[in-house]
């Protein structure tokens, strides 16, 4: 009984802030929506989709370094394993793209466990080296091995084929999208406020004090990878999906430092934050054409600029939930606030 | 099999190199630097820069002027790596680990395509070659300057051991290593210690740098992002933050990647070098030399 009387007065205050949360996810959603009548053009298209992408790898990766506070740096890797594993066998046994979601999910997984599994019991820091020699790893096995289509990738990927409705055509396949990546990233920002949400960012803020409070901590931390996993493996298939044609060249750390990159810039744990990070990141090298031999330069510099004078980023998560989980201070100024 | 070795040898010793730096700065800041292997590009393209404008002077010297060039460079990288520190690392010593690593992936970032912006995005050739007469030893195929190169390294990892085991300096080192808090009570200046250690890696990282661009003959602004990969893999194998681990792990390595090679194939190698860290770290995270790695309250 006590336990569900903390619940309902901890309901109470994400229940305020939902409004908030809704009308700017709805926001977001319209946006979408609405792009493709301010430019509809072939070019267009493809830009704002590329964009919705790298928002869904943004949420997942969000889910390991933004709740849980594991940086993971070989983030492309899992996106590598949903693109060639639904590729494959799209291509070469002709299955339908949903078909492959269920195997793509299983992919997913067993990476996250392969990798996580033996890595996650050490130090933090040791993920973040580790995760890197991973996407290597699969960089490097996917341009060797002759079923993912050596240095020139596999081509002849499907379009997306929704129970009969085509949706390969690039105003089709964005509006999928737009309802896919929406509901990724509700789903990522749901189980950040569920309980093993509060679970990863107890674990983020003090691992030995969730542990004392009876949190498995490698458990949870491994859960926070494997959720991670999954959803860079079905930003893959969609991946795969958009440009028909998958290589290696499209999973370098490269791409994994511009992930991380759009969560850090956009603010580590906010939905929003990571959002905008995200478009921001994928839309700035098409506007800066000229500039781009001093883009990464520049993101590196940000980076370090970002940690050292705004380390919670452009949009911060809930700047407040670190006052108002500590001692109530949030709840004891109301009255007053009342008073007045 | 004695080729294999060798060979084993000869790259672990750049490996082991780099390593120390690496391990070294973990060891007493707990900090993964992951802009050391790029500080071994930068002395690459630091020894270049001079090769190229001490022009025909030093091709005609060979060998002497290399090692001239090497201490260039390894004094420019040390500054860099103390500079580095000051600025990107210092103001986060406190902060939570997930910052400091953010910025040393930024810092990583910033220093290859600066240096993509310096010197552009195509591979350069050094100025010097090692090329040199094979002689067989032990039915082993090996030129003098590997030998050379070696030795070099050799030198420069008994240097730093007396340096850390036999000065004041060294002694400071170890001291916060264990314990900063009280090193700093004791009247250590510890920043200036760190300092200190950052140059001492970042310079030997350096001389790798030199050394693997007068062997190899081509340099480019991306040459660090593996070998700080392989280098880490070798202080983990070594066991991190311990000086003799580091030395032997890059041996270890280099010899793993050798006979890896061999076995399998050279597009392979790579992925075997980082198999194998995976590995390691679910056998024996603590390395073949080091500590408990459990996480400091």
């Amino acid at each position: 009984m006590r336990a569900t009387a903390g619940d309902t007065s901890q309901d109470g205050r994400p229940r305020r802030r939902l409004p908030g949360n809704r009308s700017l996810a709805g926001l977001g959603i319209l946006v979408a929506v609405l792009a493709p009548f301010v430019d509809a053009s072939d070019y267009a298209l493809s830009v704002m989709t590329s964009a919705l992408l790298f928002v869904m790898l943004a949420a997942g990766l969000n889910i390991v370094v933004g709740y849980c506070g594991l940086l993971d740096l070989g983030y492309a890797a899992f996106f590598a394993i949903g693109a060639y594993t639904s590729g494959i066998l799209a291509t070469r046994l002709h299955w339908p793209l949903l078909a492959t979601v269920p195997v793509v999910i299983a992919a997913a997984v067993l990476a996250g466990i392969v990798i996580g599994g033996p890595t996650l019991r050490l130090r933090s820091d040791y993920l973040a080296i580790v995760t890197l020699g991973f996407g290597e790893i699969i960089r490097i096995t996917a341009t060797n091995l002759s079923i993912t289509g050596g240095p020139s990738g596999i081509y002849g990927i499907p379009g997306l084929d929704v129970f009969g409705v085509d949706l390969s055509g690039p105003v089709g396949f964005y509006y999928a999208c737009v309802a896919i990546v929406a509901l990724a990233v509700l789903a990522a920002a749901r189980l950040g406020r569920s309980r093993i949400g509060r679970a990863w960012r107890f674990v983020r803020e003090d691992e030995d004090a969730a542990e004392a409070m009876g949190i498995h901590t490698y458990k949870v931390k491994l859960a926070a990878y494997i959720a991670g996993a999954i959803w860079g493996g079905l930003a893959g298939i969609l991946f795969g999906a958009q440009l028909t044609a998958i290589s290696p060249q499209s999973f370098t750390f490269l791409q994994s430092a511009l992930i991380l990159m759009a969560v850090v810039l956009g603010g580590m744990g906010s939905t929003p934050g990571i959002v905008v990070g995200a478009v921001f990141v994928s839309v700035l090298p098409e506007l800066l054409r000229g500039a781009a031999d001093y883009r990464f330069f520049l993101f590196g510099v940000l980076l370090i600029v970002v940690m050292i004078f705004r380390p919670q980023g452009v949009w911060p998560s809930r700047a407040a939930e670190r006052l108002t989980g500590r001692g109530r201070s949030g709840t004891s100024e109301e009255p007053e606030g009342a008073l007045q | 099999m004695s080729q294999l070795l060798w060979n084993g040898l000869f790259v672990g010793s750049f490996y082991a190199l780099v390593a120390l730096g690496y391990s070294m700065v973990y060891g007493i800041i707990k900090l993964l630097n992951f802009a050391h292997g790029d500080i071994y590009m930068l002395g690459a393209f630091t020894g270049f820069a001079v090769l190229t404008l001490g022009g025909g002077l030093v091709s005609s010297l060979g060998f002497l002027a290399l090692l001239v060039v090497l201490v260039v460079a390894m004094l420019a990288t040390g500054v860099f790596g103390l500079v580095l520190e000051q600025v990107a690392y210092r103001p986060l010593r406190n902060a939570p680990r997930l910052s400091v690593l953010i910025t040393a992936v930024g810092a990583s970032f910033a220093i290859e395509y600066g240096m993509r912006l310096v010197a552009g995005p195509n591979p350069q050739v050094y100025p010097v070659r090692l090329g040199g007469q094979a002689v067989e030893v032990l039915g082993a195929r090996l030129t003098l300057q590997q030998v050379g190169l070696v030795l070099i390294a050799v030198v420069l990892m008994a240097g730093l051991q007396w340096l850390v085991m036999g000065t004041s300096t060294g002694r400071a080192m170890r001291a916060i290593s264990m314990d900063p808090k009280a090193s700093l009570y004791m009247g250590i200046n510890v920043n200036k210690v760190i300092s200190r250690t950052f140059f001492l890696g970042s310079a030997l990282a350096g001389a790798a740098g030199v050394m693997a661009g007068a062997y190899y003959g081509k340099i480019d602004f991306l040459m660090g992002f593996i070998i700080g990969l392989k280098a880490f893999t070798a202080a983990v194998i070594g066991g991190i933050g311990n000086i003799k681990g580091a030395m032997l792990g890059g041996l270890a390595l280099g010899m793993l990647e050798s006979f890896g090679t061999a076995w399998l194939g050279g597009q392979w190698r790579d992925v075997f070098a980082f198999g194998f860290l995976i590995l390691f770290l679910t056998v024996r995270p603590t390395g073949i030399l080091g500590e408990r790695v459990t996480e400091r309250v």
